[in-house]
C-alpha cells in the first residue's frame, strides 16, 4: 500500500482518530461513519466530518507539495497547476462552510420561535377557565399551588389592555408630547408585565422562591384581567367613588390571587412578607397610575367634542391637581409668611 | 454520492498517484465538462421585455380580483395562493393619509400621525400572523401578512364614508351614523379574515386565532370612528 505522506499522527483527540482507517484505503476496518448519511444534523458527526475534510485537504495539499518538490520544471508546471486545482478546491470548501455555518444560524433563529410554541399550546375553554380563576383567591398557602405556565393568555390580555388604554387617552385627549399614544400605551403595558415581573421574579430568587420566570409572567398577565375590567367599566362611567369601590374590590381580589400563589412557593416570614408587600405595592398602584395619568378630563375639549347634546356624564374635574393645587396653596402662604417675616426682622 | 464516500474515493485516488512518476510528455490535463443545457429562453415570455403598461395593467388587475374576493369573502384559495403586498400597502397608505387630518393646532394632536397607523397595522399584523404560527397554523407568514392586509378595506371605505359623512355636520346623528357604518365595516372585515384564516387552524382553536383579528380590526375601526376633522 503506497506510504502516503500525509499519514503522520496528526492527532489530537484522546479518542483515537480517523486517521488510520481512513488513509490506508484499503484495510479493512471501515468505520461506520461512511454509511451515515451526510443530511445529519448532530454535532458529533458534523465534527467527524469536518474533521475528516480537514485531513483530507491538508493531506491532499501535502501530496501536491510533494510531487511538486520532487519533480523538476514540468512537474513544478503540474505542481502549480495541482495547486491552484487545490486552491479553487479550498476555496470552494472555504465557501461551502461558509454557507452552511450561516444556514444553520437561520435556522437557529427561526428555530427560537418555536422555543415557545409549547407555551401557546392552549385551548379555549383553559384560557376562559384561568380568566376566571385568576379573580378567584386560594386560600390554601402551606402547599405550593400549581400555576399554569402559558403566554397566550397573558399575552392577549397585554394587547387588551393597550387598546382600553388607547380609548381612554383618547376619551379624555390626553395629549402626549414627545411621542405617540400608541407608543406609550403599548411601551406602558408591556414594560409594566416584563419589567415587574423579571423585578419579582429576581425577588423571588433572593427570597429562595420556588416560581420560574415563565410562571411569574404568565401569573402576572393574567393578573392584568382585574384590570381590563375596571380600566373598561370607568373610563365609560366617570364616576370616581366608583373607581375605589371597584379598585379595592377586582384590583384586590386578583392581586390576593397572586399574593397567595407566590407565599405558598415561599418558606419563612421576612421573604413572603416581602414578596407579599411588593407585588401588592407595585399592583395596585399600577392601576391606580392607569386610572389618574391617562384619564384627566379637561372640561373645554369636553364642550367643543360633544357640543349641547351632552351624554349623562358626570364631568368630574381633575382631583389629584385638587389636592396638588391645595397643598401648593398652602406652601405658598407659608414661604409668604416667612419672607415677610424674615423682612421684617 | 454521499460527501463521505466521494472523500474516501478521492483519497485512494490520490494516495495510488503518490506513486506515479510524471514525466515530461505525459501532461496529465484536461477538462472535465459537464454540458449544461442552457434553459430555452423561448418557452417563458420575458416578463422583462414587455411595455410597462401591460406589468403595470396585470399587477392592478390581481390585485382587484383580490379587492373582489374580499368584499364577497367565500373559501377561496386565490388570496392564499398568489399573494402580494401591493393591496395591503396601497390600503394602509390610504387610510393613513386619511386619517391625517386631524386638528392641526400645536398644543394637541388630534388625529394620529402618519406613521403611527402605518406601524400599527404592520406591526398588528405581525403579532397576529406569529400568534397563528404558535397556534400550530399551517399558513405561511406572508400570505397571512396578505390576507390581513386585503381585509382591511372595508374599514378603507367605511373612512370615505365617514368623511363624507362629517362634512355634513358633526352632531348625534352623524356620529350614529359612523357608528353603524363603522361596526359594520369592521365586523365585515372580521368575518373575512377569518374566512381565510381559521381554515389553516385545528378546528378547537379558531376562536384563540379570531380574538386577536377582532381586537385588531376593533383598534383600526375606533380610530376612524374617533376621527374628527379640525374644525
Amino acid at each position: 500500500m503506497a506510504s502516503s505522506d500525509g499519514n503522520k499522527n496528526t492527532n489530537t483527540e484522546p479518542w483515537g482518530g480517523f486517521d488510520d482507517n481512513i488513509i490506508q484505503g484499503t484495510g479493512s476496518a471501515v468505520i461506520d461513519m461512511e454509511n451515515m448519511d451526510d443530511t445529519s444534523g448532530s454535532s458529533f458527526e458534523d465534527m467527524g466530518e469536518m474533521h475528516q475534510r480537514m485531513k483530507e485537504e491538508e493531506e491532499v495539499a501535502e501530496e501536491a507539495e510533494a510531487t511538486e518538490e520532487e519533480t523538476g520544471e514540468d512537474g513544478e508546471f503540474l505542481g502549480i497547476k495541482g495547486i491552484k486545482g487545490q486552491l479553487g478546491r479550498q476555496v470552494a470548501d472555504e465557501v461551502w462552510q461558509a454557507g452552511k455555518r450561516q444556514a444553520s444560524k437561520a435556522f437557529n433563529l427561526y428555530a427560537n420561535i418555536d422555543i415557545l410554541r409549547p407555551y401557546f399550546d392552549v385551548e379555549p375553554m383553559q384560557v376562559r377557565n384561568r380568566l376566571i380563576e385568576s379573580m378567584i383567591p386560594i386560600r390554601m398557602i402551606n402547599f405550593p399551588q400549581k400555576i399554569a405556565g402559558e403566554l397566550y393568555g397573558p399575552m392577549m390580555l397585554v394587547f387588551t389592555l393597550v387598546a382600553i388604554l388607547l380609548h381612554g387617552m383618547k376619551t379624555s385627549g390626553t395629549v402626549i408630547r414627545e411621542g405617540t399614544l400608541m407608543g406609550t400605551a403599548i411601551g406602558t403595558c408591556f414594560g409594566y408585565w416584563l419589567g415587574v415581573s423579571s423585578f419579582i421574579y429576581f425577588l423571588a430568587y433572593l427570597c429562595n422562591a420556588q416560581i420560574t420566570m415563565l410562571q411569574m409572567l404568565s401569573l402576572l398577565g393574567y393578573g392584568l384581567f382585574g384590570h381590563c375590567v375596571v380600566l373598561f367599566v370607568t373610563y365609560n362611567v366617570h364616576f370616581h367613588s366608583l373607581f375605589y369601590i371597584l379598585w379595592l374590590v377586582v384590583g384586590g381580589l386578583s392581586t390576593l390571587r397572586m399574593v397567595a400563589a407566590v407565599i405558598s412557593r415561599t418558606v419563612g416570614q421576612t421573604p413572603r412578607l416581602i414578596l407579599c408587600g411588593t407585588l401588592a405595592a407595585l399592583h395596585m398602584l399600577f392601576l391606580l397610575y392607569l386610572h389618574f395619568a391617562y384619564h384627566k378630563i379637561v372640561e373645554g375639549i369636553l364642550d367643543t367634542l360633544e357640543g349641547p347634546n351632552m351624554p349623562p356624564i358626570q364631568r368630574v374635574a381633575r382631583d389629584l391637581p385638587v389636592v396638588a393645587t391645595a397643598a401648593m396653596n398652602a406652601v405658598n402662604a407659608t414661604v409668604k409668611t416667612l419672607v415677610q417675616h424674615i423682612s421684617i426682622a | 454520492m454521499p460527501i463521505l464516500h466521494r472523500n474516501r474515493y478521492l483519497t485512494t485516488i490520490f494516495a495510488g498517484l503518490s506513486d506515479v512518476s510524471i514525466s515530461g510528455d505525459i501532461p496529465v490535463e484536461g477538462e472535465i465538462n459537464v454540458p449544461v443545457g442552457t434553459p430555452s429562453h423561448d418557452d417563458e415570455y420575458s416578463t422583462l421585455d414587455e411595455p410597462v403598461k401591460d406589468t403595470i395593467l396585470r399587477d392592478l388587475k390581481a390585485v382587484g380580483k383580490k379587492f373582489v374576493h374580499v368584499m364577497y369573502p367565500k373559501k377561496s384559495s386565490t388570496l392564499l395562493r398568489d399573494w402580494d403586498l401591493w393591496g395591503p400597502l396601497l390600503l394602509c397608505v390610504t387610510l393613513a393619509l386619511m386619517l391625517q387630518g386631524g386638528s392641526v393646532d400645536s398644543k394637541e394632536d388630534g388625529g394620529p400621525q402618519f406613521a403611527e397607523v402605518f406601524v400599527i397595522i404592520w406591526f398588528g399584523s405581525v403579532i397576529i400572523t406569529l400568534n397563528s404560527k404558535l397556534l400550530g397554523g399551517t399558513i405561511s407568514f406572508f400570505q397571512s401578512l396578505c390576507v390581513l392586509g386585503y381585509c382591511i378595506m372595508p374599514l378603507t371605505v367605511a373612512m370615505v364614508v365617514c368623511r363624507l359623512v362629517l362634512l355634513g355636520g358633526s352632531g348625534m346623528v352623524s356620529f350614529i351614523v359612523r357608528l353603524i357604518v363603522v361596526t359594520a365595516s369592521f365586523s365585515w372585515s372580521t368575518f373575512a379574515s377569518t374566512a381565510f384564516l381559521a381554515d389553516s387552524q385545528p378546528s378547537n382553536r379558531k376562536a384563540l386565532v379570531v380574538y386577536p383579528v377582532f381586537l385588531f380590526y376593533f383598534v383600526i375601526g375606533w380610530m376612524i370612528l374617533t376621527f374628527s376633522p379640525s374644525a
